[in-house]
């Protein structure tokens, strides 16, 4: 027994607050908090409202360019795009999901949509970045393991089916990745992008004392109290489901009149300040609202709609009750505001008024129940936390090995491995299509959504390798940015920011620490070299169950601006026409596919050159710009082997390729050189393309034709289209079956 | 002649298509702008709307009205606005349910049948060919008979069910607009859309606004709303 017994831990030990910030309390105060004080500054200083590990770091990663109008630091990012505003974040909800799948899947959509809808914008499409254990089929988990990763998938894609599709906001792009260290700790992140009129960007702002505080949505229950605390900033130890009723329940069809309802609001400019309610509930929304204007606030609990009786003050106050939001609007428009809600069914209460004390003031029928200096909850600790290197670099993969005795054999192992399949199964669950602007949806690199209201496309793209950052987590993070960049130019879209979710392990351990800071130098090195300012993100920690953390995770989010209205296809169009790489293939197989899936060596990664990186997608969009490409497609993960099946896919064409001179044909065929984009055209255009390559030194090879009904690769392969459909298509819904 | 003829045939206007916005709707942007595309401005009515006069179409429209709580469009089916329809459609005024529209429109009884959870029990988003099985309505004159149309479904309970003897009343009245070339969600008869007896009223799961623009789905979809405007037009509205 070394744990004392509950009673006799302190109540802010028991709140996740340590001793040195309980006393900082104390010194903010002047006197001793209440339980209610303690528990507001216990979720409002928990590391996942407070980021109070990782904002040493975050601060240096850039922020300005041309295109951005709200940098880090609000509900969300916002970028200029012809003339419209187009927001951008992104978001994680790995604890909750693990614990319920459904319900921890759907209440991630709804925090993120809020998080859009705060910045006055109409949210108008979702990906979901999605990492879990092993399947079954892949045999790399204990069977029971693999069943409970197989049960995750189905209750997490059936969550962000449910609440996506009923809310009207299509689901257009996304990853699905397996891998061993996600067994304990999967990650739903999920990235939703918003779009408004210029003149209509709201802050969440509670300026003008005398102003109403209106809350607006569902009622206030007991689900999720201490969501923040207790799931998102502690590790998982065995008998995590005890952590069930910190999960909280979603209603989609409340936000989606939510969403409407505010969006009616702002429109008929009666909307001062407007803030979601997400994590820490009323808490963060009421004091955060009020410390951003400079104001202060009084809340009267006892107007707060509840679902249930007896709740204590700090329960109404830290509540995680789904599909709520906060509006500020001048007393004269509060009957306009509220007949608005009612019109939409939609409850609406006054709880408060802002005022010009700065405190955060909080009564429950005529009693202080809490009263503290509103900017002090979102003025937390900082914390330099130790970090250092391990002591013990990950091992680097022997890459020696021969060529496989049937090379077919190794494309279609990769073409069927789950992570590299098609995701047919998953997105087709998702409504990729409503509000008619889903020019190409999922299952491409990018995304390519048309901008209500102006003339240009936006391109959007989710990207991660935690494998790499595991190896290396300044070049794996690179490597994230780099290939959302391509992924953006291949599509025609020239990048113009970022946004991320930093998935990492418990940051109390050095090692971890040290991995974050190598991330975020990453992070920023990529995006200043390739133009891709960061508009905010999000950090999630403690990714970690019983004492294993997950690699470091960081997804990049990234949105382009399609310069020309008709991008290229990814696949092959016509027989005859030329296949060709842009970039080299170094010889290097670590870190690749190839050695993971057929050799069961994943450790280390390619090799990458930003300055190389950024030459490639001017070439590639330069070639789209002029119309010399038919079809164009990243090269990465699988190599040169899974862009040439995804591209016979795609086109439902055949090709005939020689392998370059100088490689073993398996180097060449599965080595993840960065920087390579697979692209085809008609013979009369190459020289052309050769021109702008060689402008920007970016090596030009000529790989061979398309045509036929099978893919050949020299004399090693000839794998019939027909065969690499049935495995790249069938390999996830059979992995999906029941055992 | 019915009241709504008589009223369209001394009309001398475009014609006014109503799309009912019910809480929880959310393709009624898509309809509009889909109609628009025709050339047609659309209007949007509440679902406490109840007068339709006016109007000489109206459209449900997809979505999942009331959260597709207690059963999908059973809440709806009660809207003050369904009186408004009921009489709408007695009077033969044109009515067509699109997917969540297709289920409040069996709820509430104007159309024969049910729609269940699809088979395997999983919400579906594709494109699917659907074959025009009559072209004897106003929603599909335009099409030529057995023509392949490419339309998406966007659903999980669209998986069409009545009883045998229904379905013989059904096939011999000519009743069953149109039919899955492949089944994607267990209907019966592959059925994916049904008229009324009165031939006025079209229930449908797959959505033809996703289909009328070519950068974002086909322009399959136009054959539909093509056919109701042509419908509206011998009736008078929108002749000149």
């Amino acid at each position: 027994m070394s744990e004392a017994p509950p009673a006799l831990v302190s109540l802010h030990r028991q709140l996740g607050l340590t001793d040195d910030e309980y006393a900082r309390i104390e010194g903010i105060l002047g006197r001793k908090p209440n339980h209610a004080e303690l528990a507001m500054y216990s979720v409002m200083w928990s590391e996942h409202c407070s980021y109070k590990s990782s904002k040493v770091y975050l601060r240096t990663l850039p922020s300005q360019g041309r295109h951005v109008l709200i940098g880090p630091g609000e509900g969300a990012g916002i970028v200029e795009v012809d003339g419209v505003a187009v927001a951008l974040r992104i978001e994680s909800h790995n604890h909750p999901s693990f614990i319920e799948p459904v319900q921890g899947a759907e209440t991630g959509i709804g925090g993120i949509v809020r998080d859009i809808l705060s910045m006055g914008a109409r949210p108008i499409a979702l990906l979901d970045p999605l990492r879990f254990g092993p399947l079954p089929v892949e045999g790399r988990a204990e069977p029971a393991v693999a069943e409970r990763n197989r049960f995750l998938v189905e209750g997490v894609v059936n969550g962000i089916s449910t609440y996506g599709n009923c809310i009207g906001v299509p689901t257009v792009g996304g990853e699905v990745v397996f891998d061993p260290c996600y067994s304990g700790n999967p990650l739903v992140n999920v990235m939703c992008i918003g779009v408004a009129p210029l003149q209509r960007i709201m802050l969440a702002r509670a300026h003008g004392p005398g102003n109403v505080v209106l809350l607006l949505g569902s009622k206030t229950g007991r689900d999720g109290i201490g969501g923040v605390s207790v799931l998102a900033s502690s590790a998982f130890e065995e008998g995590s489901e005890t952590k069930r009723p910190s999960v909280q329940v979603g209603d989609p069809f409340t936000e989606k009149l939510l969403i409407e309802a505010c969006l009616e609001l702002i429109e008929r400019g009666v909307v001062v300040g407007i803030q979601d309610l997400g994590g820490a509930g009323i808490c963060c929304a009421t004091s955060e609202s009020a410390a951003n204007a400079g104001t202060g606030m009084r809340i009267h609990l006892e107007r707060v709609p509840r679902r249930e009786r007896g709740m204590e003050p700090f329960e109404v106050l830290t509540s995680e009750s789904q599909e709520r939001m906060l509006v500020i609007v001048k007393p004269e428009d509060a009957e306009e505001a509220l007949a608005t809600c009612r019109r939409w069914g939609l409850g609406a209460s006054v709880i408060g008024e802002v005022t010009a004390t700065g405190q955060l003031e909080v009564f429950e029928d005529g009693v202080c129940v809490a009263d503290v200096p509103a900017a002090s909850l979102g003025d937390g600790p900082v914390y330099h936390r130790p970090a250092g290197r391990p002591d013990e670099p990950p091992p680097l993969p022997d890459t020696d090995v021969a060529p496989p005795d049937d090379l077919a054999a190794a494309v279609l192992a990769l073409a069927g491995d789950p992570s590299l399949c098609s995701k047919r199964w998953v997105w087709e669950q998702y409504d990729h299509q409503v509000m008619l602007g889903t020019v190409t949806g999922p299952g491409a690199d990018a995304a390519v959504l048309r901008l209500p209201g102006a003339r240009k496309r936006i391109a959007v793209t989710a990207d991660a390798n935690g494998r790499w950052c595991a190896a290396d987590p300044y070049l794996g993070t690179c490597h994230a940015v780099a290939e959302a960049a391509r992924n953006l130019s291949v599509v025609g879209a020239e990048p113009i920011a970022v946004t991320n979710c930093l998935n990492f392990g418990n940051p109390e351990r050095p090692e971890v620490m040290w991995a974050f800071s190598e991330a975020v130098r990453g992070l920023g090195d990529a995006c200043t070299a390739l133009a891709t300012p960061v508009t905010g993100g999000n950090v999630s920690f403690y990714n970690e169950t019983a004492g294993r953390s997950i690699d470091p995770t960081p997804v990049v989010g990234m949105v382009g601006v399609v310069v020309d209205a008709g991008p290229p296809g990814t696949g092959f169009r016509r027989a005859g026409h030329l296949i060709v790489l842009l970039g080299e293939t170094l010889p290097e197989l670590a870190g690749s596919e190839f050695l993971r899936i057929v050799h069961d060596r994943p450790g280390g990664l390619p090799s990458l050159d930003l300055a190389r990186e950024a030459a490639l997608g001017k070439v590639v969009r330069g070639a789209i710009a002029r119309s010399l490409l038919a079809g164009a497609h990243d090269c990465s993960e699988g190599g040169l082997a899974l862009a040439l099946t995804e591209c016979c896919l795609a086109g439902d064409l055949g090709a005939a390729v020689s392998p370059e001179e100088g490689l073993p044909v398996h180097v060449w065929l599965f080595s993840e050189t960065a920087g390579r984009v697979l692209v085809s055209l008609e013979a009369n255009h190459l020289p052309a393309l050769r021109a702008l390559a060689a402008a920007e030194g970016v090596p030009v090879s000529f790989l061979g034709t398309v045509g036929g009904d099978a893919l050949r690769i020299g004399e090693e392969a000839d794998i019939p289209v027909s065969t690499l459909r049935e495995v790249y298509e069938h390999a996830f819904p059979r992995a999906m079956q029941h055992a | 002649m019915s009241p709504i003829v008589a009223s369209l045939r001394k009309t001398q206007r475009a014609p006014r298509v109503a799309i009912i916005v019910f809480p929880g709707s959310n393709c009624e942007q898509d309809v509009l702008r889909a109609f628009g595309c025709m050339g047609v401005r659309a209007e949007y009515v509440w679902h406490h709307a109840t007068d339709l006069g006016g109007f000489d179409a109206v459209v449900l429209p997809g979505g999942f009205s009331y959260g597709d709580y207690l059963r999908t469009g059973a809440i709806a089916a009660f809207s003050p606005v369904m009186e408004a329809v009921r009489g709408f459609a007695a009077a033969g005024g044109l009515v067509l349910g699109i997917c969540n529209g297709f289920q409040i429109l069996c709820e509430a009884g104007l159309l024969p049948g049910a729609l269940r959870w699809n088979a395997g029990l999983k919400f579906i988003c594709r494109p699917v060919t659907i074959r025009v099985e009559t072209t004897d309505s106003p929603f599909t004159s335009a099409a030529s008979p057995g023509q392949g149309l490419e339309i998406p479904i966007n659903h999980f309970q669209g998986n069409y069910y009545c009883s045998p003897a229904l379905l013989d009343e059904l096939t011999a009245e000519d009743r069953i607009a149109f039919r899955y070339a492949a089944n994607p969600n267990g209907s019966v008869g592959d059925i994916a859309g049904v008229l009324s007896a009165g031939r006025n009223v079209l229930g449908m799961m797959p959505h033809p606004e996703r289909a009328v623009d070519p950068a974002v789905g086909g322009r399959d979809g136009r054959v539909i709303l093509n056919s109701m405007l042509t419908a509206l037009q011998s009736l008078g509205a929108g002749a000149r």
